[in-house]
């Protein structure tokens, strides 16, 4: 797996933090963690920008965390023209990160509310794409 | 009152839908109208800037295109962006140039072509200005990452969306008068609160419309500038600053810190304070975007913006006058050519030459162009003597 099989549409497919796409085909969302000053980055990344000869270690987000703010979009970029509209929110996670992904659309868009619980959860979005969606 | 680097004369093209001309074609109606005002030969200029956002236009590297055309090889030219505050960008690096003795006059040209583009491609290129590994997947696009700020200060603040649509009227009522403007319909506020829904909570006339357009900035130094005129118009301070590009990165989803840190370097620089702005330009991409900016910019308190507007202080008339011509909202936003329009409207302010929108002895004004969602700032205060 690499990028290419990341979310509805995409523009790259080569990183180094390509476990990322690894860990979310098992079902957990990750970020990673500097070992040597303890910065916690998501998105992930493989370098940290302080400690140049760090090792980074990966942490799963699992949450729930609680929403920060969110917008439902009626007019999505091209790609997105059958799954919109679409809600996308941005959430703040007790494991030390904020992350953005679409909202469910299980939830009712009128319950949504700003600091409402919500975790992450992955999901197949075809035989070969995979994204991940805040639920409650 | 510093007298280091002045603007000697400052253009623009109408900012329409089809423009049904070239980039380079556009470009030179920008310069034409601000070099005929000072007639200034080409090879006079030391060197020229070129700013827009790539992917509009096909033309690779066309910073040599726009200098061809405007007669200025062999003079040095480059291309500099930093998408929607690339005239800015250009203008502080003109500065620069021309601050550190190496040139005397310096030529920032800003455009974009934006109808070269359908609105669903214009979209997507624009969602690009986010991180595309990690946030174009989800379909972010300009409108919604303001949008989230918008909610964000809504929930905060309680600013409300009648705030937001008061804007919209204000700019609008200025864009009326406005004939280079791209929308020059006044709305009023049930037009505004009726109109159809965007991105949650921002509507159709939240959002500033694409447009084709081209502006032109002529800067030089002290001792040039009084050869071609007796209004030079001078740079006082001039502040920039960067956010994360990635929206999750940052500490701050209800203001721009970007905005923040540009705005003390400027007025540091140019030892002035915000009580001290006579009329300002600043960046409304979406009306949410103006309230952020009273705000960021020291005009109101934080999470008072709103009622700024409620106040209409930023009415010609006002306390703080703000986008007397329109803004971005009703002028429209031809991304790499907005910097220097703005810039544009503050010398004929400060020049005392905008007629039924002139604001009444404006001495100090302040230009604040931002890039993508917040991600690049520039604030720069211009005075007169
Ligand atoms: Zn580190």
């Amino acid at each position: 797996m690499d990028f290419g099989n990341f979310g509805v549409v995409n523009f790259t497919k080569e990183a180094k933090s390509v476990a990322f796409v690894d860990y979310l085909s098992e079902g957990k969302l990750m970020g990673t963690e500097c070992k040597k000053c303890g910065k916690k980055y998501f998105p992930p990344r493989m370098d940290c920008a302080k400690c140049f000869d760090s090792e980074v270690e990966w942490f799963e987000i699992k949450g729930p965390g609680k929403l920060v703010t969110y917008t439902t979009v009626n007019f999505g970029p091209s790609g997105f023209e059958e799954v919109q509209p679409y809600t996308l929110g941005i959430v703040d996670f007790p494991e030390g990160v904020r992350v953005l992904a679409k909202i469910s659309k299980k939830i009712d868009p009128t319950s949504i509310k700003a600091g409402m619980e919500l975790r992450p959860v992955p999901q197949q979005l075809s035989e070969e794409k995979l994204t991940y969606e805040f639920e409650n | 009152m510093k007298k280091e680097v002045a603007v000697i004369a400052a253009g623009q093209t109408p900012f329409i839908r089809s423009c049904g001309m070239s980039i380079r074609e556009l470009c030179f109606e920008a310069y034409k109208d601000a070099a005929k005002s000072i007639n200034i030969d080409p090879k006079d200029v030391d060197a020229s800037i070129i700013a827009s956002a790539p992917e509009y236009d096909k033309q690779r590297t066309p910073a040599a295109l726009v200098s061809e055309y405007l007669g200025f090889p062999p003079s040095p030219t480059f291309y500099l962006e930093t998408v929607c505050s690339s005239g800015t960008t250009g203008i502080r690096v003109g500065y620069a140039l021309i601050k550190s003795g190496l040139h005397d006059i310096v030529v920032m040209v800003g455009f974009q072509k934006m109808s070269e583009l359908d609105s669903r491609t214009a979209a997507q290129v624009m969602g690009r200005g986010d991180d595309t590994i990690f946030s174009s997947p989800f379909g972010t696009t300009m409108p919604g990452g303001h949008a989230l700020y918008a909610q964000a200060h809504m929930d905060a603040y309680g600013t409300t969306e009648e705030q937001l649509a008061k804007i919209r009227v204000k700019n609008s009522f200025y864009g009326s008068q406005n004939e280079l403007a791209n929308y020059k319909k006044r709305l009023d506020l049930e037009a505004c609160l009726n109109a159809d829904m965007v991105c949650t909570p921002l509507k159709k006339f939240d959002c500033c419309a694409n447009c084709d357009g081209a502006s032109a900035v002529i800067l030089a130094s002290a001792d040039v500038a009084k050869k071609y005129t007796d209004k030079p118009i001078w740079i006082q301070g001039v502040g920039m600053a960067t956010s994360e590009l990635n929206w999750s990165s940052r500490a701050s989803l209800t203001n721009f810190d970007s905005v923040r840190n540009a705005a003390k370097a400027a007025y540091e620089m140019a030892g002035v304070g915000p009580e001290d702005i006579n009329v300002a330009e600043v960046h409304d991409c979406f009306t949410v975007s103006e309230i952020l900016a009273y705000e960021d910019l020291g005009f109101a308190k934080t999470g008072e913006g709103g009622k700024l507007i409620d106040e209409e202080a930023t009415y010609h008339t006002g306390r703080i006058p703000v986008n007397v011509d329109g803004g971005l909202l009703s002028k429209g936003h031809p991304i790499g050519g907005t910097g220097g329009s703005q810039v544009r409207t503050i010398v004929k302010q400060l020049r005392g030459e905008c007629g039924e929108t002139q604001v009444e002895n404006a001495k100090i004004g302040l230009v604040h162009n931002v890039g993508g969602v917040g991600t690049y700032a520039n604030v720069i205060i211009f005075g007169r003597e």
